[in-house]
């Protein structure tokens, strides 16, 4: 495997993605990721040199809302899904040591 | 003997724009309100929900940084910033990186050593967090998405200050130049400006920059200051002792006056920018650019050569009205009803700003409406009340905002013009005060200012003063 | 009519007879909501049903078309949607624990215009966890089985959609496609699906995984029902920024059986290896048929094929990592039990919450946009996706359609895919590239392999041209087409002795 990704960049990817994985998914992460880059690097056979990354298809650009306030006070719906919630707030855990 | 050393200083400074609703969503921007009532899918990042962008913000963004002699990026798009923190709903913060709306422009400052540009790199668009509430009672953290989406701009200036003179003369600078775009209200004490400041140490002479540090939770003009001096002591002193500085973020706490890093293993700082999806690039035609030009607004310089111009006006006078819109507004609009722009001028820096000291008040805070002040002016100028009782009135108005006819006529103060009764009332008060009147007849002028005294307090400032003067000077012979 | 004969009917055919008053719209969802009591146990197609709700709508739809108020040729048709895509008040899950107990309080505009056309919403099918599979066995909730073997999968990852469809457990359904979810199962289950051109249909409320390429679509019995879903589903959306406003909503228009002069091309790269010779036939098959109808039909090399796939997992799970970091247990869904600290809090509900496929498409997308990996993995496959578009360009410089196979092989039994996911990923080959360009996609049912599973073909088209796929699909289907699988049918027979 050309791609080899270690604990520490398992470790690293999983603080930016918010996930913990145990002992057996970071070994698959591991194996898994390492075989994907692998292929991945087919892409390298394409020379692109000269070409503009495309990130929309379409070359539609300036799509506008006027300044004008229609939405009213909908807190019971936004809070509706909360998993916790405290006076028309969001409940977290503490965030500041 | 010690080094010399050199604080070399970059902003970045968040301008929450002056919409009526959010920069993604239709929800509405007023600060305040209970938790979460201003707030929709789009701006809590519910599931499904998608931005569409506010064209207002696009155009605010160009008017500053027209204003701010920048060029404008005529291919912008938006790149999201991904971070989890609660008060950013969709744990991805929408951002420009690689295409800001703005970049390459400065404004010129005042120093003590003359004037000096301080270059902008770039001014790009994005949305407010959240605010987060901290529940000491019940150890947890609150999250109110209110100003979620709150548009912002972010003014990113060059290393190019010097010293917290120069940040503070740039901040002033910008606020001046986007209050009056009419941009933003820029209040620091409601966060609608914040500046995080970069700052790093060299000795002087040196070609290469130091490392710096970013400070954050600066809102206030004072904290600033505070903020720069104690950094800069800090990050010598390392240097000094032979230690490295590290490149980190750091917050500042004004009460305690230093600052902390903000470190954990959980803030890895990557962002992990990418273009968003969700929302189609911003082309800017020349023509668009133009018409924003066309409507500018008079900016500050130009207002103070029209103050000087049309309202003769002193240069000291013009720069002191215009160093707030909100007083240049005024000014303008009481000019208009009255006629009088030397008087209004006069009430707006000498009273009006005594009683901003006084009670340490932001200008844009006054809130008496024009009518009112111009009525005063009126009441002074046709004799009706005199200049010591104007300037109560003028307290009343400054508070409450009173109709200073009404309160003139309601508590008694008009001038008394009736001559018997000034006459009078004159006559008894040299009658009472043999001494003085004989200090008079020996030439002592002081003592016929003493008896215009006695007169006007026995009147309680409600005699016209010529005319009291004249009458003393008649009764003495 | 018995409900045998109301569930033979397309969506088309039964708004017709509903019109015309031979079956009611409460007879109507009786008859799905049978066919589901009877195969739901064997197939999993839904993860939610609303029965009470589709009855009550029944009664208020029935009403407004008699009154004259609803006109359309699918008023009164029952659907099923997939659970990605909100509808106020009803759990809306993506197949993840989650969003096991989310309850959007908003509608999906999708949603929204079949409403307002007097669809009945029956309720909510099962996926691949947030679109993310090929087979439906990501669900956290079981996966769906193929009505025509439940040995196999019904593909993914709008499985529970296709599976519905195909088992008249509904007339039509909705589900979204990012690299093929709505052609690829479709394929499998014997039913015509179509992708749409991206920003055709309205993506405000459907659960985002790769945002520039999720596109939602109709799955149903056949093109005629797929042109008139895709009539009431398109429009102009100001809510959501990626939408276009497009000339001509009129697709019904393209079904006149006349394919003379149309210029087909089929890519020499989509019959090569990989492809199995049963499908290949079928692709043959289907070129004759149209050569007959007096279309033109050539072989040529689309080239640059092989490079989509890469291309497509960098960018979709770049995009996915992004678009699921809203899943963290503070707003709505699952918050773990016990966890220590906020960002304890987050990893623990995260973890817990997401699937295997799902986590490894997180890690893959956040590690592909790190500090020092953007350049060469998120620039590159976004300029491999412009050239992947050029290739399109010039093919449709040349032709009206593509045609193709959907899938390179019938639906593979359960449990053989998941344990190898490269080669998982392998089998969009044919569908993916379609999605990085923009493209409107149809795959259509064309008979059956020896095994007796259905065999798709895909019909691809130029931005915007979906009439000239479903021209080429409306002449193609014809006695190829939807057949209801024996499960079915002896559910409904099943019912009828009772």
């Amino acid at each position: 495997m050309a791609h080899l990704i270690d604990d520490d960049m398992i470790e690293y990817v999983g603080i930016l993605a918010k996930l913990e994985l145990s002992e057996k998914e970071r070994e698959e992460a591991k194996k898994d990721m390492g075989r994907m880059l692998d292929y991945i690097d087919t892409l390298n056979e394409l020379d692109t040199d000269e070409v503009e990354p495309m990130s929309h298809v379409f070359p539609i650009h300036n799509v506008f809302r006027d300044d004008v306030v229609t939405n009213g006070d909908d807190r019971d719906n936004i809070l509706k899904n909360a998993p916790e919630k405290k006076d028309g707030a969001f409940k977290v855990p503490k965030t500041v040591e | 003997m010690s080094k010399q050393y050199e604080t070399v200083i970059g902003l970045e400074v968040h301008v929450e724009l002056a919409t009526k609703t959010k920069i993604f969503c239709s929800c509405s921007t007023e600060f305040g309100g209970a938790p979460n009532t201003h707030t929709c899918p789009v701006c809590t990042g519910m599931p499904g929900s998608l931005p569409v962008l506010n064209k207002q913000v696009v155009e605010y963004a160009m008017a500053v940084g027209l204003a701010a002699n920048c060029k404008i990026n005529q291919d912008s798009k938006f790149d999201r910033k991904n971070y989890f923190y609660p008060d950013n709903p969709q744990n991805y913060q929408i951002s420009q990186l690689y295409l800001p709306i703005c970049h390459d422009g400065y404004v010129e400052i005042d120093t003590s050593a003359g004037k000096k540009k301080i270059g902008i790199h770039e001014i790009h668009m994005e949305e407010d967090a959240g605010k987060l509430i901290h529940d000491e009672w019940d150890d947890c953290s609150l999250v109110d998405f209110n100003r979620s989406g709150v548009p912002l701009i972010e003014i990113v200036s060059e290393p190019d200050m010097r010293s917290g003179e120069e940040v503070n003369a740039y901040l002033e600078k910008l606020r001046l130049i986007i209050q009056y775009l009419g941009a933003s209200d820029c209040k620091l004490q409601e966060g609608s400006m914040r500046a995080d400041v970069n700052l790093s140490i060299r000795e002087v002479g040196a070609k290469e920059f130091g490392t710096r540090t970013e400070m954050k939770n600066l809102n206030s003009f004072k904290a600033i200051s505070r903020a720069i001096e104690g950094e800069r002591k800090r990050q010598i002193e390392l240097i000094e002792e032979g230690k490295m500085i590290t490149q980190e973020t750091r917050r500042w706490d004004d009460n305690k006056e230093s600052s902390y890093a903000m470190r954990s293993k959980e803030d890895a700082k990557d962002y992990r920018y990418f273009p968003d999806p969700d929302l189609p690039p911003i082309v800017i035609s020349d023509e668009w650019i133009k018409s924003i030009v066309d409507r500018q607004p008079e900016l500050r310089t130009e207002k103070m050569a029209r103050y000087q111009e049309v309202f003769n006006l002193s240069e000291y006078d013009a720069d002191i009205i215009t160093g707030s819109k909100h007083i240049a507004d005024i000014f303008e609009a009481v000019t208009e009803l009255c006629g009088k722009p030397k008087e209004v001028a006069n009430w707006l820096m000498v009273e009006a700003m005594r009683l901003l000291k006084e009670h340490e008040m932001e200008p844009e805070k006054m809130s008496f409406s024009p009518e009112n002040l111009a009525k005063l002016i009126q009441l002074v100028d046709n004799g009706t009340i005199n200049r010591t009782v104007a300037k109560e009135v003028f307290e009343r108005i400054f508070a409450e905002n009173v109709d200073p006819e009404q309160y003139v006529e309601e508590k008694g103060l008009k001038v008394v013009n009736d001559e018997g009764q000034l006459r009078e009332t004159i006559q008894g008060i040299i009658d009472a005060n043999p001494q003085s009147v004989a200090d008079y007849h020996s030439g002592k002028e002081k003592a016929m200012g003493f008896l215009v005294g006695q007169t006007m307090k026995a009147m309680k400032g409600k005699a016209g003063p010529a005319l009291v003067n004249q009458i003393v000077k008649e009764l003495l012979g | 009519m018995t409900e045998k004969d109301i569930l033979s009917l397309t969506a088309v055919g039964l708004g017709k007879k509903i019109k015309e008053k031979e079956v009611t719209v409460s007879e109507a969802v009786k008859a799905v909501m049978d066919q589901i009591k009877d195969m739901e146990p064997v197939l999993n197609s839904f993860v939610t049903v609303e029965e009470e709700y589709a009855f009550t709508q029944a009664e208020a739809v029935q009403k407004r078309i008699d009154s004259g108020e609803l006109t359309g040729p699918l008023a009164g048709v029952p659907v099923a949607i997939k659970d990605n895509i909100c509808v106020k008040d009803m759990k809306t899950t993506c197949s993840s624990n989650i969003l096991a107990d989310f309850v959007p309080t908003y509608t999906a505009t999708a949603v929204d215009n079949l409403i307002k056309a007097g669809a009945i919403i029956i309720g909510k099918t099962n996926m691949d966890e947030f679109a993310m599979g090929s087979t439906t066995e990501t669900s956290a909730f079981g996966p769906t089985k193929n009505p025509w073997n439940i040995e196999h999968v019904p593909g993914g990852s709008s499985g529970g959609s296709c599976a519905a469809v195909s088992a008249s457990e509904s007339y039509y359904a909705l589900g979204s496609d990012t690299g093929g979810s709505i052609r690829q199962p479709a394929s499998y289950c014997g039913v015509t699906g179509l992708k749409p051109t991206y920003g055709t249909i309205s993506r405000y409320g459907l659960i985002a995984y790769g945002s520039s390429l999720d596109q939602i679509g109709p799955v149903a019995k056949d093109v005629t029902d797929c042109a008139a879903i895709l009539e009431v589903l398109a429009s102009h959306d100001p809510k959501d920024s990626t939408s276009v406003e497009r000339e001509d909503y009129s697709f019904l228009d393209a079904l006149t059986g006349e394919v003379k002069g149309l210029r087909v091309g089929i890519p020499a790269d989509y019959l090569g290896e990989g492809l199995n010779e049963e499908v290949k036939e079928a692709v043959l098959k289907a070129a004759k048929i149209l050569e007959e109808k007096g279309a033109v039909v050539e072989t040529f090399d689309l080239g640059r094929v092989k490079y989509a796939i890469p291309a497509y997992y960098i960018i979709a799970s770049a995009e996915a990592s992004s678009n699921l970091s809203r899943f963290d247990g503070v707003k709505y869904g699952f918050r773990a039990k016990e966890y220590s600290g906020l960002h304890g809090m987050y990893k623990k509900s995260r973890s817990q919450g997401f699937g295997a496929e799902v986590k490894r498409r997180i890690m893959l997308g956040s590690f592909v946009l790190s500090s020092g990996y953007y350049d060469a993995y998120y620039i590159k496959a976004l300029k491999t996706k412009a050239l992947i578009k050029k290739s399109f360009d010039d093919a449709f410089a040349k032709y009206d359609v593509i045609l193709g196979p959907t899938a390179p092989t019938t639906a593979p039994k359960l449990n053989e895919s998941l344990s190898d996911s490269l080669k998982m990923y392998l089998g969009d080959i044919y569908t993916i590239a379609v999605n990085l360009a923009g493209l409107p996609g149809l795959s259509i049912p064309f008979g059956r392999d020896q095994k007796g599973l259905p065999v798709g073909l895909q019909l691809i088209g130029d931005c915007f041209q979906e009439k000239n796929i479903l021209r080429a699909g409306f002449a193609l289907e014809g006695e190829h087409g939807y057949v209801m699988p024996k499960t079915a049918q002896l559910a409904i027979s099943g019912r009828e002795e009772k």
